[in-house]
């Protein structure tokens, strides 16, 4: 029998989480609890549908087509991928013989040798640094910044195609100075492709509520256009290709 | 050689009426981008500012004007003008821009009936006349009708019949006139009928000889309809102005002699950019002139318009004509059929702006070039005005000079013609099933009288068996049904200009639909992965079910489901191919509504999937509103399973999606589009309306149609005037799935 996992939904036209046309799998489960989070309904890990490898992987297949004439993929998000990597590995592995293209959206908080090996069939790592200031980081997602930056420095070691996101939070995360030692330190990783700077948005607070989680940013605003082309601008100085969306 | 053929390369079209022939010895495939384009001319933009003011006067009132006396023919009416000056191709149906004629052959109380909603009056003589002595084809159906298939005309299970209007979906082949003149025609005619001179002539000989005198009537007429513009067609066209013009001037006489549902162009496009490029090489045209061409030539067909009545418009919503005309494609050969002239005439989208008609049809490959599809995708990003249709199944089918009547229904040009047959409820006939054949909403006795289900609970077995039997029953009495009414169009309203761009021997389809089919196929799922139990009203009639449980349903890529849709379209299609058809026509089956899939959900009872009663159908092959859960490509992908060969006369599908969803930028939309048309037609999908924009745009219509005169949107295989339809069909529209990821 082997590991089974759990998955809280797909969703078979993603075009915003990796290139193409991305069959996009949300794994339930998340070590993080981060204010912002538009999915709070993928936290729990003891909820979602179970799948077997075999079953996720079948599903997958199912849109091999679109994928390779967009160019596309699969892209595993969350939740925290992660959390499940020995269910995950198990996927990549049916999936990487039939030539799929893998993306991981992660906030690089779990490592063990599973991470690792899953790691080895990834094509993309679309890592998520939610903050660059440690103190931050802690308060607003309950867990601590290093193991992002570590697991940064393992995909620059391994070579592996990186999109680190950033989502800009009016407060919390356009403190202008962190995000130029943020920039000055991605200068360092030739790994990474490219900077998606994402625009804050409430579109997941109805889940919140739903959940009957107290939503502590219900009076932050939206960043301007003009912020976000600002902080654009700082991101590109290391000559990166940044997309901004809002 | 004619001297009109000069630098072409001869083939078996010197010999033959053959226009195929002629396209693939003189065509240049186009492999490039769109860089090539330009704007409109000044006089085009003043001209089409002049028609814009007419059609918004037009929205005002209904209709600009109507002949009330004058049934039209092909030489009814001087030649008509908007600006004479400004006209470079020139032609109206009536006197006047916009005016529409009548044409009684067809029925004359559904003229009188349509004159008067718009305030006019059908002259009496004209009605006495129609009434009196030329019976129309309208009488002739009702004449010989059975009371079985009044019965279930008049509940809904088979409708929307062209019993009373003309059927259309006939494409002549107008290019004949351009590439030969109407003398060759004429002559090509009258040697046939000399072949018809047997020693027994039977009644299909006899009637092939009265057609085929009616057909050189209709030709000599066309030339003096021509003739009344100043120009004598009949000789070949000798150059790009005259090639697009006779071109139009033989669809303007169809138009102007039958108002059939869909009057569809055909396949133009490649076949004038011949006349341009040679032209063009010659120095004797500039792409400026070529594009005006092209330009008003779209102009002229956006302003094709006919009488109908307000019950025709609550169907087919927004005034359609389906002047569908087929672009780009591949050759057997595989080289692309795409040229210049398949980027100029998707360009009028951008020099005239986004317009419902003509009915812009993509026929798309795989293996179309690049350039073309990036360029597909931009215009539908920007514009919601296109369809796309699989030319890789269709040409296995019909070769590779189709083209597409009305929405999806493909024809070889010249050498085919269909029976139009509109639909039948599938949904409602499940019902019947449900209730020993009797209708849910009056009690009557429509269908046979079987045992109806009487248990609490539906047996997926039971109500398969009741289904087939219904089914049986109904598909001979569709077929029938639609043998009386193309015996007696033949005979009463026959199309002779049309047919006279055809070879003799031509293939016939009896063109059959499905309306319901994702009603169906979720309320056998029901059936089948979850409880339903009936309700019925103080008859025993199942007015209600209750489902316990959840169900696969049709739109999540999920087989459980997707495969009883499959095995519905080929129960219906193989029952359908056992009734024998007039003419030897040969069964074809379509899943396509129209916009009338409202009108249909109002017609029908709930249904065991949970749809109550009244509500709409989805449109054409759509899942059900609401039920695909798993985004885009997990519905287009059911859809693409249903199968071609069961459904030859097309499978439509709709497709709506907010830009951002596409991606987040306009090249990765264009790029995203690209890759999701080619997966869908790789997995066999054989059509695709595509609509890009978002859903506040279409609220923002509805509050204030003046801002939006020209917005289009795609439906079930046609496009509209978003502002043009009724509350009703725009809720409809709005409320339909939109994907928003």
């Amino acid at each position: 029998m082997s590991k089974m996992g759990r998955i809280h939904s797909l969703e078979s036209l993603g075009t915003v989480d990796g290139p193409g046309i991305r069959f996009v799998v949300f794994l339930q489960g998340c070590p993080l609890r981060c204010w912002f989070c538009h999915n709070p309904d993928t936290w729990e890990v003891n909820q979602g549908i179970e799948y077997t490898p075999e079953q996720l992987a079948e599903e997958v297949l199912k849109y091999k087509a679109y994928m390779d004439f967009s160019g596309g993929g699969v892209t595993f998000t969350g939740g925290e991928p992660f959390l499940q990597a020995e269910f995950l590995l198990e996927v990549c592995k049916l999936i990487k013989k039939e030539g799929i293209s893998i993306a991981v959206d992660t906030s690089g908080f779990v490592w063990n040798h599973w991470v690792q090996e899953v790691l080895n069939y990834t094509d993309l790592v679309l890592l998520d640094i939610k903050n660059y200031d440690p103190a931050v980081y802690k308060a607003v997602t309950g867990v601590s910044l290093s193991p992002t930056l570590k697991l940064l420095d393992y995909l620059r070691e391994k070579s592996i195609p990186t999109w680190v996101r950033y989502v800009l939070i009016p407060g919390l995360s356009d403190h202008l100075d962190k995000v130029e030692e943020l920039s000055a330190h991605l200068d360092h990783y030739p790994n990474v492709a490219k900077i998606e700077l994402l625009g804050f948005h409430k579109m997941g607070e109805y889940k919140w509520k739903e959940l009957g989680y107290d939503y502590k940013l219900a009076d932050t605003k939206e960043p301007s256009a003009k912020l976000l082309q600002k902080v654009k601008e700082i991101f590109e100085h290391n000559g990166k290709a940044v997309s901004v969306s809002n | 050689m004619k001297q009109e053929w000069y630098d072409f390369k001869p083939g078996s079209w010197v010999s033959d009426i053959n226009v195929r022939s002629f396209i693939q010895h003189n065509y240049i495939p186009y492999t490039g981008d769109d860089s090539f384009l330009v704007g409109p001319t000044r006089r085009t933009t003043e001209l089409w500012d002049e028609v814009s003011e007419l059609m918004k006067e037009e929205t005002k009132k209904g209709i600009i004007d109507a002949e009330t006396l004058m049934p039209s023919t092909i030489t009814a009416f001087g030649p008509g003008y908007l600006d004479r000056e400004k006209e470079v191709i020139v032609g109206f149906q009536t006197d006047k821009p916009l005016k529409r004629g009548i044409m009684p052959n067809g029925g004359i109380r559904v003229v009188r009936k349509a004159l008067e909603s718009y305030g006019y009056t059908l002259d009496k003589t004209t009605e006495a006349i129609y009434t009196n002595n030329r019976k129309t084809h309208n009488d002739g159906v009702f004449d010989a009708y059975t009371d079985a298939m009044r019965k279930a005309r008049h509940s809904g299970v088979i409708t929307g019949l062209p019993d009373a209007y003309g059927r259309g979906r006939i494409i002549g082949d107008y290019r004949r006139v351009a590439l030969y003149g109407v003398d060759r025609l004429i002559e090509d005619r009258l040697d046939q009928k000399k072949l018809l001179e047997r020693p027994t002539l039977e009644s299909p000989d006899i009637r092939l000889r009265e057609e085929l005198s009616e057909q050189i009537k209709a030709l000599k007429q066309l030339k003096e309809m021509a003739a009344s513009y100043g120009y004598d067609i009949s000789q070949p066209a000798k150059n790009s102005l005259e090639a697009t013009q006779w071109t139009y001037f033989a669809y303007l006489a169809a138009i102007k002699e039958q108002d059939g549902a869909a009057m569809s162009l055909g396949r133009v496009s490649t076949f004038l950019d011949i006349y341009y490029e040679r032209d063009l090489k010659n120095g004797l045209i500039t792409e400026e002139e070529v594009q005006e061409l092209m330009d008003q030539f779209v102009m002229k067909l956006r302003m094709v318009r006919f009488l109908r009545t307000p019950e025709y418009n609550d169907l087919f919503s927004g005034d359609p004509t389906w002047v569908t005309e087929s672009i780009g494609g591949m050759g057997v050969d595989g080289r692309t059929l795409v040229t210049k002239s398949s980027f100029r005439i998707l360009h009028t989208l951008y020099n005239l702006g986004p317009a419902p008609e003509p009915n812009l049809t993509v026929l798309w490959s795989n293996h179309l070039p690049e350039g073309f599809k990036k360029f597909c995708a931009k215009v539908s990003v920007d514009t919601s005005s296109i369809q796309y249709e699989n030319d890789d199944i269709m040409r296995d089918v019909w070769g590779d000079d189709y083209g597409i009547a009305c929405c999806v229904s493909a024809m070889r040009i010249g050498k085919q013609m269909q029976f139009f047959g509109a639909r039948a409820n599938l949904a409602k006939a499940l019902l019947y099933a449900i209730n020993g054949g009797k209708d849910e909403k009056s009690g009557d006795q429509v269908g046979p009288m079987f045992a109806p289900i009487v248990g609490d609970y539906l047996d997926y077995d039971e109500v398969i068996a009741k289904f087939d039997q219904t089914l049986d029953w109904l598909s001979e009495l569709y077929i029938n049904t639609l043998n009386v009414i193309h015996y007696m169009h033949d005979k009463y309203n026959y199309e002779r200009l049309q047919m006279a761009l055809h070879d003799v021997d031509i293939l016939r389809t009896e063109a059959c639909g499905i309306a319901g089919l994702s009603v169906v196929a979720d309320s056998l799922s029901a059936i089948k992965y979850s409880k339903v139990k009936v309700i019925r009203n103080e008859d025993g009639l199942a007015v209600d079910y209750q489902i316990e449980g959840e169900y696969p349903a049709f739109g999540n890529n999920d087989d459980r489901v997707d495969q009883i849709a499959v095995e519905v379209v080929e129960r219906f299609m193989n029952k359908l191919r056992k009734v024998k058809t007039y003419r030897s026509a040969k069964q074809t089956l379509s899943v396509l509504t129209i916009t009338s899939n409202v009108v249909y959900g109002k017609k029908t009872g709930s249904t065991p999937d949970g749809r109550k009663k009244g509500e709409p159908f989805a449109p054409g092959a759509n899942p059900m509103h609401g039920r695909d859960k798993n985004g885009a490509v997990a519905s287009m992908a059911s859809v693409a399973k249903l199968p071609y060969k069961h459904a030859e006369d097309g499978i439509s599908y709709t497709f709506s999606i907010v830009p951002k969803a596409l991606g987040k930028s306009k090249e990765e939309r264009v790029g995203n589009l690209v890759g999701l048309l080619d997966g869908y037609f790789h997995s066999n999908g054989h059509h695709i309306n595509v609509n890009v924009f978002d859903r506040e745009t279409l609220m923002d219509a509805m509050e204030h149609p003046e801002k939006y005169p020209q917005l289009t949107i795609r439906v079930s295989g046609y496009a509209v005037n978003f502002v043009k339809l009724n509350r009703e069909q725009q809720l409809d529209v709005i409320h339909r799935t939109f994907h928003e990821r």
